[in-house]
């Protein structure tokens, strides 16, 4: 780039603004800044995909519970992706209670075999997590209030969900969500 | 000009007390003194070589032979792990080297894992789970030095990045038991060189004397693809898995790499015309 | 300040004029970085590295940023999350290697900075405040990149806080108090890797504050060229925007292809593999050494081997330890002191024949070889090399620059930019450094014919 002193005989700046000049000029500055947009654009990508889950994270997807051990009525809190799980085991009653609901004017209207597997419809899987701000719902402890409906009832802003976990009453726009589950033995599911 | 005057003197005073308390008398002892002598044992040191045709990930276009990962794995597995850990790795991570999901699960279930008994809440362990990172062979480094005389085996983790030429230096360590050269022995014992009990000879160990008993030996396993297991190999085989468990993002590093140095070229040809373009006429031309 | 024929800042819409009665903004922009920036026509590609450095600030405070959303500094987890980063963040690994060999290219580029405008005198009148500005944010680099350094708690890492704070420990009365106090303990643990995260996050800020100072002073005299001549009118200059803007845009390709290089293809050349073992308080490295940025102040720190003794009697005045702290500190120190150490009234060292041959053959390869053997083992004969280098590097700057400055016959410069670029150039009054006279226009002389006694830079 040394440019000794030379002649100054160049060709004036205005020679080169010929029509045809200008014109290619022009091409080369939106080339050349057109890609380093592209190249900012890309990375973003990066920079903003590294606060999504990080492998480790993703990697926890799966929760065993053994639920052999749950008595009709009483119910166990598990951990499903650093979140409450809730699995009740229902009595008889609460089954022909829920049912019979099935019908009833609902905000989220699911029937109980669709919230439970097939030939264990007494096996309640939900998230303890109220659908409304997220809040955990009390009555899966012995003595805690369940709520008008006997089911759940979230304490923060008052929703009410009845045995099988389907909001009756109170703020919460869906029932508390079922998540995917399969039965790995007679006892045990795999959530996740 | 103050100060410059007291700049020269300053200058002057320290270059003194440097030349005339350190340098002169350090000059001396270099020049007259007893030389300085290297420990005995670096008549033996080796630097690390790499196997014969290197390594399939070498260089900016290298790739996993995911063959040769898997038999380093059953290196790891069947001789390493009895006394080294590997704790950033989980067997979610053997997906990486090519196998499915449910033989992964499989795997990860034949290691034993530190647990908790459900109903007792009592320390035990249980089989593993592909969440689970690769367990340490010893519940502690006071157990571990206990086991081996004194000397704790290293993670294997990060081996290979934690190693000058990591790589090649877990080879060559490997397949570098061997006796130490006669004329060179009897030099170093001159000096005072020896390989105290429990010790072992290796040229390629920071000072030759090393905790680990040669622990290759041939056909100490059998690789299932068939491969002859032989202690080259099986060096090779370990030294690869474990430049994968430093650096699993290695291949994916360089792919990448390649990618956007091309990009960067281009633009940079455009930034250059660009420029040009507007300093056209601005410089004086060449003769 | 300006130039009177610096363009002014026209907002066009309705929008823009709206902001700029508000929050002039934009204009500021103009003026400092844009179109509204004289500056002069000849710099060379030397003068590249000030926008380079800038960009490297933002590189590391953004990839910093980053890394700090997934590390903790506690010693029990510190080391388990960088690797938590390199594994299992979404493109962690990226993020770490480029913001660890962003810290190595941020170092190049000051360093490549700071040398041009030893070389080229910028540090002259009218632009001391610039300087000295520069040679704070130097020291706060240091301060930031060593902090930097121990967060993933390997074992350079530890030994190199216990080394560095060990240093404060050489200071007479006060020295061992303080370095507690600096560690908040007895060795580099928790209290230590907290703060030292602290303060790594908040540096850089500072940084950015003391770069806008740096550039606010740039701006009161404009920025010097390679000639050492004064801006004299309009023809020795360009607007910024769009000259430099392109100029500087086709460097930063340049730099970010050799940037990204090391990245993806020798993440760990420049780092250290011991760094890739977990801080171990019972067991020292074979051999510590810093990162290589600070090889040559490492090599000063250890030049000075003995204690300063009254000869004969064994009373020490100052112990080694203290000597080589101070000559370290000295030796950044010197720096704030060399617009008033060289008078000479010469800018650019293109015209000063007997600095020239100091700087090329003298201060240079002492640096080099300082950096060499600070990386090497305290032994002969590196040793008695980290001497000699460390005592032309004070004769240089203390010694050598002041009196060159006086005795020195200097080349003639030429009358001015646009002369130094073209050949030639109207000169109003005949002679040197004659009246200025912005009005004069270059008349582009056809056919002239440069008398070559000249040799401007580019």
């Amino acid at each position: 780039m040394a440019s000794t002193g030379a002649s100054a005989g160049a060709t004036p700046p205005e020679a080169a603004d010929s029509e045809d000049g200008v014109r290619r000029r022009d091409w080369i500055h939106v080339a050349a800044l057109g890609t380093a947009g592209v190249g900012g654009a890309a990375v973003l990508l990066p920079a903003i995909s590294q606060m999504a889950p990080s492998k480790d994270v993703l990697a926890e997807s799966t929760t065993d519970v053994d639920v052999g051990a749950i008595q009709p009525g009483q119910s166990i809190k598990a951990v499903f992706r650093k979140q409450p799980l809730f699995v009740k085991r229902l009595t008889p009653e609460e089954v022909a209670e829920a049912k019979a609901d099935d019908a009833a004017n609902m905000r989220d209207p699911q029937t109980l075999a669709e919230r439970t597997s097939e030939g264990n419809e007494d096996i309640l899987v939900t998230m303890g997590v109220c659908t409304h701000l997220g809040c955990v719902p009390l009555g899966a402890a012995e003595g805690e209030n369940k709520g008008e409906f006997g089911g759940y009832f979230c304490p923060c802003h008052g929703s009410h969900y009845d045995v099988a976990g389907r909001i009756r009453k109170g703020p919460a726009p869906t029932n508390l969500e079922v998540p995917e589950y399969s039965f790995t033995s007679e006892s045990t599911i795999r959530v996740g | 000009m103050t100060i410059r005057l007291a700049g020269i003197l300053i200058g002057l005073g320290i270059t003194a007390v440097l030349v005339l308390w350190s340098l002169i008398p350090g000059a001396y002892n270099y020049a007259f003194g007893p030389p300085a002598e290297k420990p005995a044992y670096y008549v033996f040191k080796e630097k690390p070589v790499a196997p014969e045709g290197g390594f399939s990930f070498d260089g900016p276009l290298g790739k996993w032979d995911y063959a040769q990962l898997q038999r380093g794995y059953a290196v790891y597995k069947q001789v390493c792990s009895a006394c080294h850990g590997l704790k950033y790795v989980a067997f979610r991570n053997l997906e990486e080297l090519g196998y499915t999901e449910a033989q992964v699960r499989a795997e990860a279930a034949t290691w034993n894992v530190p647990g908790i008994d459900p109903n007792t809440g009592e320390a035990t362990t249980r089989p593993g789970e592909p969440t689970d990172y690769f367990p340490n062979p010893y519940p502690n480094d006071v157990a571990a030095a206990a086991a081996n005389n004194n000397a704790i085996p290293p993670d294997l983790s990060l081996m290979t990045k934690a190693r000058k030429d990591g790589t090649n230096y877990v080879y060559s360590l490997l397949n570098g038991y061997v006796d130490p050269d006669p004329e060179k022995l009897a030099k170093a014992q001159e000096n005072g060189f020896e390989t105290p009990p429990g010790l072992y000879f290796n040229p390629w160990f920071s000072n030759v004397n090393l905790a680990m008993p040669p622990q290759l030996y041939p056909d100490l396993i059998t690789y299932d693809d068939g491969t002859e297991a032989t202690v080259p190999q099986m060096s090779a085989d370990i030294a690869a898995f474990l430049t994968w468990t430093a650096e699993p993002s290695l291949v994916q590093r360089k792919q990448t790499g390649w990618f956007v140095i091309a990009f960067l070229i281009f633009a940079t040809g455009l930034a250059f015309l660009s420029y040009k373009q507007i300093w056209a006429g601005k410089k004086a031309k060449k003769k | 300040m300006s130039f009177a024929w610096a363009k002014q800042y026209e907002p066009k819409s309705a929008f823009t004029k709206w902001v700029d009665e508000k929050l002039p903004l934009p204009r500021l922009v103009y003026n400092a970085v844009g179109a509204g920036y004289p500056v002069p026509r000849n710099l060379n590609y030397m003068w590249n590295f000030g926008v380079l450095a800038g960009f490297c600030l933002v590189l590391q405070i953004v990839t910093g940023v980053i890394l700090a959303m997934h590390y903790a500094a506690n010693t029990e987890v510190a080391f388990g999350t960088v690797e938590h980063i390199m594994r299992n963040v979404n493109y962690g690994w990226m993020m770490r290697y480029a913001h660890a060999n962003g810290a190595s290219f941020f170092f190049i580029v000051i360093y490549l900075h700071i040398f041009r405008g030893l070389y080229y005198s910028s540090y002259k009148a009218p632009r001391e405040m610039i300087w000295l500005l520069g040679v704070v944010i130097f020291l706060l680099m240091m301060a930031t990149a060593f902090m930097g350094y121990v967060l993933p708690w390997g074992q350079m890492s530890f030994w190199g806080a216990k080394v560095i704070t060990g240093l404060f420990g050489a200071i007479p009365f006060i020295g061992e108090p303080l370095q507690i106090w600096l560690l908040g303990g007895f060795a580099p643990d928790n209290a230590a890797l907290n703060r030292f995260f602290s303060l790594h996050f908040l540096l850089p800020f500072v940084i950015a504050g003391v770069v806008i100072l740096h550039i606010w002073a740039l701006h009161i005299p404009g920025s010097s060229n390679p000639t050492g001549v004064e801006v004299k009118k309009e023809s020795d200059t360009v607007p910024f925007h769009p000259y430099y803007t392109s100029k500087d845009g086709f460097g930063l390709g340049v730099f970010l292809i050799l940037f990204t290089f090391m990245v993806f293809f020798l993440p760990n050349m420049l780092g250290h593999p011991d760094n890739y073992i977990e801080a171990n308080p019972l067991s020292t490295p074979a051999l510590i050494v810093p990162e290589w940025y600070f090889l040559p102040f490492y090599a000063i720190l250890r030049a000075f081997t003995a204690d300063l003794t009254i000869p004969f009697t064994g009373i020490v005045l100052i112990e080694a330890k203290l000597l080589g702290v101070i000559a370290m500190f000295g030796s950044i120190l010197v720096w704030f002191f060399l617009p008033w150490l060289d008078k000479s009234p010469v800018r650019s060292g293109h015209y000063r024949p007997m600095f020239k041959k100091f700087f090329w053959f003298g201060l240079i390869p002492c640096m080099a070889l300082l950096t060499y053997v600070g990386g090497a083992p305290a032994e002969e004969p590196y040793v008695l090399l980290s001497q000699i280098a460390t005592a032309y590097y004070f004769l240089h700057f203390l010694v050598i620059l002041p009196i060159v400055s006086q005795i020195e016959v200097p080349k003639p410069l030429p009358y001015s930019i646009t002369e130094a670029v073209l050949g030639s150039d109207d000169k109003p009054g005949g002679t040197d450094g004659g009246g200025d006279n912005p009005q004069a226009v270059v008349k582009p002389l056809p056919g002239s014919d440069p008398d070559g006694s000249l040799q401007p830079a580019e």
